[in-house]
């Protein structure tokens, strides 16, 4: 089942054209890897699935993008609703600067629920979803600056899976950590993808070639090749995805 | 999360949101609407006063007639002397910080009385410029002793103005200059200083509405109660505008017979601050734009 | 040697703007020393009237008094010598004029040339005399004793409660409620203005989009740069006859009408100061709490606001700053009697104002001309400390922004 679809997607900031009509669909409870060089339209992509793109000003967007089957962009949709279903974990941990307890807690804070006890809970699970509940769990009222870049970078995916979403997206989630806090964070997408719909941005190939199911190669804001991860790093159709990787390994 | 509670609160947080965001639009705009209030209230009765005798007139009748024109000429002269004083050396000033201090604890202590010079009330400028200018160096009551107060109220704008300007330059004009084997110094002077130059002059022109409004600073440095001439050297006293609309509006001789003076005269302070800023703006929007240009 | 003289005016250059870099911390010491010097004078000089002296009997075990007790007698609110330390007999008073009650025109001469014994005749046989006259009366042989008028100290002059720089026989120079006055104006001011600089510095940083941003700042500027000469003006025309018809009061120069002016005085610096506080927000962190299915107004209560708390602090201490400093509108619009405030209806005065209103009238040199000085010393102080403070949180800010 396709759990997103976008059909002709178009989006401009001012005179740029970032996309150029793309239609892809991504499968649930899958792995998506969007790959291609710097400025090629991936990020702003993934942007377009919890309408982050909307904090820009003089952004155009047309063509359809649907979630679990609605239109996102239609008039009447709630865009704090949507966020709740489609997580986030950007290209540097940014956690907010209070406790590793309430960082976790925010999202469900926020979303109005009061229950001390349910929090507790679920805080409890949404660390250890992400691995890092062993490490934290004697430090939960400290700062989370406190703790590494990497184990920065869990909580801010713990805080994403606090409010159960079904799709996470994921920035270049380890473009500014070292190996060893990547290869966690790498083993954590794979454990994850059997509840949740993970589309990942990364600049990695070999990243991409271990952690997705697919892979769509993004050139000058247009959606040049998507297709089995296997298919694309050794049999590509295109050209210049055959360039982009081969260039990449080579 | 339980399903029942969910439009719910999902409507509260939508409720509170524009709530507040209504409240802090309608609160902003009353602030405009104070300005609007003053500047409309000012120029409703000020417009009355004015009149071309009115600017070039000498006060007559215990100043409940005639005009403010020697007030305004005193304005002037103080304006020009204390931009003389505080320019050169607030720019100056500005440029060591800027380009030429090292990190460390002098830059440091520099822009931190910078600052604290910055804080000191208005009132206090003038117990200095008094015991300092007036008493100590023999200036007297005089242009002299009140540019020289008012300068140093305007030099940490200056100083600040010229910092921002150049720092708003970037790093490589210097290092290509530098590149091409000139000195510091010619760097500053041929490269940095003029692109900075457009920012500077908006400082100044802003402490010029500053300076022209002061009061404290020129009760006890400068300012003249009455004194229908014009002054013939720095050591002159001079009226000024805003300490003869004090005058006027609070200990005048006839405080209700002179109130039509008194709104003119705020309305010509007034006009030079709009003036000023509006002046400024048209000058960031100018060499902003041409700037981006390039 | 061109290039010897090319090396040489580099370093002339750099020379003469170290010099004009060093100017405002110049000038800034040189505040504090003419500021401290002349406002010192206060403690060092008696503060009785120049030229007059104050006289006991012999007998009296008093040798010297303080200014406030020598104000008391002369008032009559001590009427005992018991109350200062001295015998159970009641206080009697004596100045220049008396003498007539006391003496014939004979005795004391058609051209006053005998004025000096009558004094001295008096003091030296009345023991529960205190007297108060030119010290010329007090030649050689004089039958009385002189007693010394301590000086004014620095904790009778901020504690006083009266200020009465002109007082005779003895000038009262409590500044406490010149100090409560300013701070009680300047506290008011912030409170009406915080909240309404905060919500527009909110609006602007956050809510407003750029056109209308672009129209409410050159407005707020404005605000800023119109002369406080004008506000107090327009205080003086509208506010003050307006608070005196809806609070139904006698005089409309009240510390409320002050607050209005300053607090308006005192929005564009807390508005333009707390508006960069929270542009700074990272970004990433705003875009995280959005992310998470939080409104634009959560994302501004829980995480712009605290991050920038100590920007808005620093806004907020700033304009307590420019309110107690500011003079000519506080002048102007608070009516100035030095009482101890307590409502916000009551005339107040301020430091800034007494100065402005006294320093033309007390001669140069003279014991109010240094209380005055000493007065602006107590202002540089406060905005001394306001600044430092605003500059310690700044930089703490940051520093912490570098984790």
């Amino acid at each position: 089942m396709n759990k997103i679809e976008t059909a002709n997607v178009n989006l401009h900031y001012g005179d740029f054209h970032a996309l150029k009509g793309i239609t892809m669909s991504i499968q649930e409870n899958s792995v998506t890897a969007l790959i291609g060089p710097s400025g090629c339209g991936k990020s702003t992509y993934l942007r377009l699935f919890n309408r982050m793109n909307d904090l820009i000003s003089n952004v155009e967007i047309t063509g359809d993008v649907l979630v679990e089957g609605k239109d996102i962009y239609e008039r009447g949709v709630d865009v704090d609703e949507l966020r709740k279903k489609v997580g986030m974990v950007f290209q540097k941990p940014n956690p907010f600067p209070k406790t590793i307890y309430e960082n976790v807690a925010y999202g469900l804070r926020v979303n109005g629920i009061k229950d001390k006890a349910f929090i507790e809970e679920r805080v409890e699970r949404s660390l250890h979803q992400a691995a890092l509940w062993e490490e934290v769990k004697d430090k939960l009222k400290k700062s989370a600056f406190e703790l590494s870049g990497g184990q920065q970078q869990r909580l801010c995916i713990a805080r994403a899976l606090a409010i159960e979403p079904t799709v996470l997206l994921m920035d270049e989630p380890a473009s500014a950590l070292d190996p060893l806090s990547t290869a966690k964070i790498e083993e954590l997408i794979y454990e994850l993808k059997n509840k949740y719909t993970i589309i990942i941005v990364t600049h990695n190939m070999q990243q991409a070639g271990r952690v997705s199911d697919r892979t769509a190669f993004f050139y000058m804001g247009e959606l040049i090749e998507m297709d089995e991860t296997k298919m694309i790093f050794t049999n590509p159709k295109n050209l210049r995805t055959q360039n982009y990787i081969t260039g990449r390994f080579g | 999360m339980k399903k029942p509670d969910h439009i719910q609160i999902r409507r509260k947080k939508q409720r509170r949101q524009s709530f507040a965001f209504w409240t802090f639009g309608i609160l902003s705009f009353s602030i405009v609407a104070i300005l609007i209030v003053i500047l409309s209230f000012i120029l409703f009765h000020g417009v009355k006063a004015i009149s071309w005798d009115f600017i070039t007139k000498m006060p007559e009748d215990g100043m409940t007639k005639g005009g403010i024109f020697p007030a305004i000429i005193g304005t002037l002269y103080l304006v020009a002397g204390s931009m003389l004083f505080a320019f050169p050396i607030g720019v100056m000033s500005g440029i060591y910080i800027n380009e030429y201090a090292r990190e460390g604890f002098i830059k440091r202590f520099i822009q931190m009385m910078t600052n604290n010079l910055a804080g000191v009330p208005s009132i206090v400028f003038g117990l200095f410029g008094m015991s300092l200018f007036v008493n100590k160096l023999k200036f007297g009551d005089s242009i002299l002793a009140g540019s020289l107060t008012l300068g140093l109220l305007a030099l940490p704008v200056v100083i600040r103005t010229t910092e921002e300007a150049l720092r708003a330059i970037d790093n490589s004009f210097r290092h290509g200059s530098m590149a091409l084997g000139s000195s510091k110094w010619q760097t500053t002077k041929r490269v940095v200083l003029p692109m900075a130059f457009p920012n500077i002059i908006t400082g100044l022109i802003l402490s010029i509405g500053r300076v022209s409004g002061e009061t404290a600073p020129i009760l006890f440095t400068v300012a003249a109660y009455f004194l229908p001439k014009l002054p013939h050297s720095i050591f002159d006293q001079v009226m000024a505008l805003p300490y003869h609309l004090y005058v006027i509006s609070t200990s005048g001789t006839n405080i209700e017979a002179s109130r039509s003076m008194a709104y003119g005269t705020a309305l010509v302070l007034i006009v030079i601050v709009l003036i000023a800023n509006l002046l400024a703006n048209a000058l960031r929007r100018y060499f902003g734009k041409k700037v981006k240009m390039n | 040697m061109r290039r010897r003289f090319a090396k040489f005016f580099e370093k002339l250059i750099e020379a003469a703007l170290l010099v004009s870099g060093t100017f405002t911390s110049v000038i800034v010491l040189l505040i504090i020393l003419f500021l401290f010097n002349e406002g010192a004078g206060l403690f060092r000089e008696s503060p009785v009237e120049k030229g007059s002296v104050v006289a006991l009997n012999r007998a009296n075990p008093i040798n010297a008094l303080s200014p406030e007790e020598l104000k008391n007698i002369f008032d009559q609110k001590i009427v005992f010598w018991k109350s200062l330390g001295g015998t159970s007999d009641s206080i009697k008073l004596f100045r220049v004029d008396d003498v007539a009650k006391y003496y014939t025109e004979g005795q004391i001469g058609s051209n006053f040339e005998h004025l000096d014994s009558c004094i001295s005749d008096y003091v030296g046989k009345t023991p529960n005399v205190v007297a108060f006259f030119p010290k010329e009366y007090a030649k050689a042989g004089f039958k009385g004793k002189l007693v010394t008028i301590k000086t004014i100290t620095i904790g009778s002059f901020v504690s006083g409660k009266e200020w009465f720089p002109t007082a005779q026989p003895v000038a009262q120079m409590g500044v406490l409620s010149l100090i409560l006055g300013t701070l009680w104006v300047s506290l008011a001011a912030i409170i009406f203005a915080l909240p309404l600089g905060l919500a527009t510095a909110i609006y602007l940083a956050e809510i407003a989009d750029s056109r209308v941003r672009n129209i409410l700042k050159p407005l707020i500027e404005l605000l800023a740069g119109i002369p406080s000469v004008v506000y107090g003006f327009f205080g003086l025309i509208v506010i003050v006859p307006l608070i005196k018809n809806v609070f139904g009061l006698d005089v409309g120069e009240t510390a409320l009408a002050g607050s209005i002016i300053l607090g308006i005085m005192a929005l564009p610096t807390i508005i333009t100061i707390s508006e960069d506080a929270l542009r700074n927000t990272p970004r990433a962190m705003k875009e995280a709490s959005l992310a998470l299915g939080a409104t634009k107004w959560q994302t501004i209560y829980k995480v712009s606001i605290p991050y920038s708390a100590s920007g808005i602090t620093a806004g907020a201490i700033l304009g307590i700053g420019r309110a107690i400093g500011e003079t000519m509108a506080v002048l102007m619009v608070t009516g100035n009697s030095a009482i101890i405030p307590h409502s916000l209806l009551q005339p107040v005065r301020t430091i800034p104002a007494t100065i402005a209103a006294e320093l033309g009238e007390a001669a140069q040199g003279g014991l109010h001309y240094k209380a005055l000085f000493a007065l602006g010393c107590i202002l540089f102080v406060i905005t001394f400390f306001i600044n430092l403070s605003v500059e310690f949180i700044s930089s703490k800010r940051k520093g912490e922004k570098h984790i």
